[in-house]
C-alpha cells in the first residue's frame, strides 16, 4: 500500500549534491514527505505538527554519519523521535497494594474490550494469580454471555451478573464474592461508549469511586483516525486512566493512533492485541510501532515470534547474523524451516519492512509450494556452497537441480533472488532494520 | 472540535420513525455538521480573500476529518489552481467550489447487481472487521424492512464469536425476526445453506446474513466468506444480491484498505458508515467513494434500534456547507 518512507527520502535526497549535513534547505522537502507518511498514518494532525517541528529542530546541522545516507540519517532521527515519544521503556500492570486488585477496562464500542479481559485474564493466571472476571456490560445484547464463555474457556470464574442491576451495584457485589472465589485479581469489563456520553461516562466515575482500581485501561482500536485523541482525551480527564492497550494490531493499520494517544495522554501503552485468540496479547514496544507508523515493518517483531515459536537458540544467532550481515544460503535454509512451521505466510509479510522493495522483486510469489522447492534446492547443495554461493558455477547448478528434481532455471532464480535479498538487507541493515521480505522469492 | 449538543444526541436517540425523512437526515448529520461544517462555516466566515493561511486551516480541517492525504492534496490542489488562475477570489465561492468537488466524489453511481427473482427473498451478505457494528446494523436494517411490511429473517453465520449468535437472537426477538441459528464453531457456510433454504420454504422477503469480524489481512478468513458467498449462490442462485461493508466512522486511513480488500474479494454492492454519533467526522467517506465509487447506503448514529438512516449524498454535503 506504501513506499517505504526510506524510499521516498532516498529519492528526495538524491537530487541533493554533497552529503555532509543535513540544513533547513535539503530536510525541507524530506520533512514534507515525513509529514504526510506520519498523517497517512493516521497521527492525530497537530501532533504531527508539533513532531515535524522538533524533528526539523534536531536534524538540521546534524553532520550524516559515514555509514548512511541522508535520507537513512533522517528517518533515524525520525526513528528515535517517536520511540521516544512513545516512552522508552516497558511497562507491565501494577499490581501493588492489598488484593484483591481491581483492574477496568474502558473505551468505545466494538474497541475489543471482552476479548482483552480475557486475555488478561488468561495472562495473570499464567503468572499464578487468580483472576476473576466481571462483565459489567448490561447494555448490549448478550455481552455478559460473551464473557461467561470466554471465562469458561480459560477456566477463569466469571461473575453471573444480573443485567437488571446497575453497573455499580454489580461490581460491588461481585466484589464481595471474589474473595469467596479466593480471587486476587479482578478484572471488570464496561460497556462501549462513547466519550461524548456524559451520562455514560458517569457512570463510568461512579465504578472507580466504588471499587478503588489500580488499574484503568483504556482498550482503543489501533485503527482509529483523527478521532483518537479526542477520545483518549475524554476518557483520561474522566477516569485518570493508567495506562493503553492497542487492539487489532496484527492488520495492515499503521497504528498512528498510539502516537496521537500518547501524545495527548501521556500515559503508556501497556499491551497489545494481536489476534482474536486468548493468547493474543503482547508487550507493546515503542521503537517497532515507531517503524510501523513509518511504514517499516518490524522484523525485530519477527525474530522474536521465530525466537518463542522455534528453536530460541538458531533464532538468535539467525538475529546475529542479519547484525552482522553474514547471511548465508544456510541461513536462508533454515530461515525456510522456520518460516514453514510458523504457517500463515500473511503475518510474516505484515512485519515485513520494505514492501515496496518486496513488489519490484518479479517473482515474489510467496505460496508453499514455492517454498518447498526452494527448500530442495538448498538442500542439494554442499555446506561449501552454502556458505559460500559465488562459487556455485555452472557445473554445480546442473548437479543442484538433479539433485532437487528442479530446472537449472530454478536455481539460477533461487540464487538471484538471494543475492537481492542480500543487497537490500544490507542496505536496511545501516539502519538496524534488515529485510527478509524477499527471502521468499 | 469536540461534540457539544449532548441534546442532539439525544433528540436523535428518541426521534420517533415518523419524523420525516429530511428532518430526520438532518438531525443524524448535525454531529457531522457541528464539527466539519461548522469548522468550515466559522472558517469563511467574515474572510474577504483568500489567504495561504486561510488554505493551510482549510487543510486542516479536511485532515482531521480523517479525508486522507491523498484527497485532502486533490481538493487543495484544485482550489490552489483556481485562485492562482484568478477564477477564485472571494472566499465564499470557495467554499462552493469545495462542496461542489467533495459531492463529485460522494455522488457515485449504484454497483449493479443482481435482483431477486419474483416470490424469492432478497439476500443480503453482511461482513466488515471485528466491532464495526454488524450485528447491530442488521437489527436496525432489519427493522427498517419490517416497517416496510416485509417478512424478515436474520442467519447467523457469525459461529467464532462468543456469544454472537445469541446476540443476533436477542436482535431477532427485538425486531420480531426469524432467526436461524447453529451452534458456536458450526460451519458458517452450512449454516447460510439451512437458512436460504429455510428462507425460501418460509416465503421470506428479505434475508440478512451476520458474519463473523475478521481482520480483512487474514487470507484463510477471507476465503472463508468467499466460500458462504458461493455456497449462498448456490442455493439460490443470484445471492447474496447484496453485499454490505460495514465501516467505523471512527477508523482511518486503514478503512480504504478495508474497503478495497473485501471488495476485491468479494465485490461490494454497500457500505454503511457507523457511529456517526461520536465526534469521528466521517471525512473517510469521501476519499472511499473517491477511490472506489462504492454508494454508501446507511449511516449508524446509535446503538438504539431506529439509529439507522439512509446516506444521501447531496443532502450530506448540503449540510455540511449550510
Ligand atoms: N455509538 C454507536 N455504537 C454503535 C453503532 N453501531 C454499533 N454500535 C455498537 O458497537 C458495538 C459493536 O457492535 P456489534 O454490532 O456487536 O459489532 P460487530 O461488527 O457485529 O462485532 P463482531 O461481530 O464482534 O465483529 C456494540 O456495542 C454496538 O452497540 C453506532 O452507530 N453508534
Ligand atoms: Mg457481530
Amino acid at each position: 500500500m506504501f513506499e517505504s518512507l526510506t524510499e521516498k527520502l532516498n529519492t528526495i535526497f538524491k537530487t541533493i549534491t554533497g552529503r555532509g549535513r543535513l540544513t533547513e534547505t535539503n530536510v525541507r522537502d524530506a520533512l514534507k514527505e515525513v509529514r504526510l507518511a506520519l498523517l497517512e498514518a493516521d497521527v492525530n494532525y497537530k501532533v504531527v505538527k508539533n513532531l515535524v517541528e522538533d524533528i526539523r529542530r534536531r536534524a538540521v546541522g546534524r553532520e550524516v554519519l559515514e555509514s548512511l545516507t541522508p535520507g537513512q540519517q533522517l528517518i533515524k532521527i525520525v526513528n528515535e523521535e517517536l520511540s521516544r515519544l512513545m516512552g522508552g521503556v516497558r511497562y507491565g500492570l501494577e499490581l501493588s497494594g492489598r488484593t484483591p486488585h481491581s483492574l477496568m477496562l474502558v473505551g468505545l464500542q466494538g474497541s475489543g474490550k471482552t476479548t482483552t479481559a480475557a486475555k488478561l485474564a488468561r495472562l495473570l493466571l499464567k503468572q499464578g494469580r487468580h483472576p476473576y472476571l466481571i462483565p459489567a456490560d448490561i447494555y448490549r445484547p448478550a455481552a455478559v454471555d460473551q464473557l461467561i464463555k470466554l471465562g469458561h474457556q480459560i477456566e477463569v470464574p466469571v461473575y453471573p451478573a444480573d443485567t437488571t442491576k446497575q453497573p455499580e451495584e454489580i461490581c460491588l457485589d461481585a466484589l464481595s464474592k471474589a474473595s469467596r472465589e479466593l480471587a486476587d485479581v479482578l478484572i471488570i469489563d464496561t460497556a462501549g461508549r462513547l466519550h461524548v456520553d456524559k451520562e455514560l461516562m458517569a457512570e463510568l466515575v461512579e465504578i472507580k469511586a466504588k471499587i478503588n482500581p489500580v488499574e484503568i485501561l483504556l482498550v482503543a482500536d489501533a485503527m482509529t483516525g483523527q478521532d483518537a485523541v479526542n477520545v483518549a482525551k475524554r476518557f483520561d480527564e474522566s477516569l485518570d486512566i493508567t495506562g493503553v492497550i492497542l487492539t487489532k494490531m496484527e492488520g495492515d493499520a499503521r497504528g498512528g493512533a498510539a502516537l496521537s494517544i500518547k501524545a495527548v495522554t501521556d500515559k503508556p501503552i501497556k499491551f497489545i492485541g494481536v489476534g482474536e485468540k486468548i493468547d493474543a496479547l503482547e508487550p507493546f514496544y515503542p521503537d517497532r510501532m515507531a517503524s510501523q507508523i513509518l511504514g517499516m515493518g518490524d522484523v525485530l517483531s519477527l525474530i522474536e515470534k521465530v525466537q518463542t515459536d522455534f528453536d530460541e537458540k538458531e533464532a538468535k544467532k539467525l538475529e546475529k547474523k542479519l547484525r552482522k550481515k553474514q547471511f548465508d544460503l544456510e541461513d536462508f535454509q533454515l530461515q525456510l524451516k522456520q518460516i514453514k512451521k510458523i504457517g500463515s505466510l500473511d503475518q510474516i509479510l505484515g512485519m515485513m519492512p520494505g514492501v515496496g522493495e518486496l513488489k519490484k522483486l518479479k517473482q515474489f510469489k510467496p505460496d508453499g509450494r514455492e517454498l518447498v522447492k526452494v527448500e530442495a534446492i538448498i538442500n542439494s547443495m554442499t555446506r561449501n556452497e552454502r556458505r559460500n554461493y559465488k562459487i556455485i558455477n555452472g557445473s554445480r547448478r546442473r548437479r543442484i537441480a538433479k539433485g532437487s528434481g528442479c530446472k537449472v532455471q530454478d536455481v539460477n532464480r533461487i540464487l538471484k533472488n538471494f543475492t537481492q535479498t542480500k543487497k537490500i538487507m544490507e542496505r536496511f541493515s545501516r539502519t538496524g532494520l534488515p529485510n527478509m521480505g524477499s527471502l521468499f522469492g | 472540535m469536540f461534540f457539544k449538543k449532548k441534546d442532539t444526541e439525544k433528540d436523535i436517540k428518541n426521534a420517533d420513525p415518523g419524523t420525516n425523512l429530511v428532518q430526520r437526515l438532518q438531525q443524524g448529520l448535525a454531529m457531522t455538521r457541528s464539527t466539519l461544517t461548522g469548522r468550515l462555516d466559522r472558517l469563511f466566515f467574515g474572510k474577504k480573500e483568500i489567504t495561504d493561511d486561510l488554505l493551510e486551516e482549510l487543510e486542516e480541517i479536511l485532515f482531521t476529518s480523517d479525508i486522507g492525504v491523498a484527497t485532502t492534496q486533490e481538493l487543495i490542489d484544485s482550489v490552489q489552481k483556481k485562485v492562482e488562475r484568478k477564477e477564485l477570489k472571494d472566499p465564499e465561492k470557495l467554499k462552493f467550489a469545495l462542496r461542489d468537488h467533495i459531492l463529485s466524489f460522494l455522488e457515485v453511481q449504484a454497483v449493479s447487481h443482481l435482483s431477486p427473482e419474483p416470490g424469492e427473498p432478497l439476500v443480503i451478505m453482511v461482513i466488515g472487521v471485528n466491532g464495526v457494528g454488524k450485528t447491530t446494523t442488521i437489527g436496525k436494517a432489519a427493522q427498517r424492512y419490517i416497517l416496510q411490511g416485509k417478512k424478515v429473517m436474520l442467519v447467523a453465520a457469525d459461529t467464532f464469536r462468543a456469544a454472537a449468535v445469541e446476540q443476533l437472537g436477542i436482535w431477532g426477538e427485538r425486531v420480531g425476526a426469524d432467526v436461524v441459528k447453529q451452534k458456536t464453531g458450526a460451519d458458517p457456510s452450512a449454516v447460510v445453506f439451512d437458512g436460504l433454504a429455510a428462507a425460501i420454504s418460509r416465503e421470506i422477503d428479505v434475508v440478512l446474513i451476520d458474519t463473523a469480524g475478521r481482520l480483512h489481512t487474514k487470507i484463510n478468513l477471507m476465503e472463508e466468506l468467499a466460500k458462504i458467498h458461493r455456497v449462498a449462490g448456490r442455493k439460490l442462485p443470484g445471492a447474496p444480491h447484496e453485499v454490505w461493508l460495514i465501516l467505523d466512522a471512527t477508523t482511518g486511513q486503514n478503512a480504504i484498505s478495508q474497503a478495497e480488500t473485501f471488495n476485491n474479494a468479494l465485490g461490494l454492492t454497500h457500505i454503511v458508515l457507523t457511529k456517526l454519533d461520536g465526534t469521528a467526522k466521517g471525512g473517510i467517506v469521501v476519499g472511499i467513494s473517491r477511490q472506489l465509487k462504492i454508494p454508501i447506503k446507511y449511516i449508524g448514529i446509535g446503538e438504539k434500534i431506529d439509529d439507522l438512516r439512509p446516506f444521501n449524498a447531496r443532502d450530506f454535503v448540503q449540510a455540511i456547507f449550510d
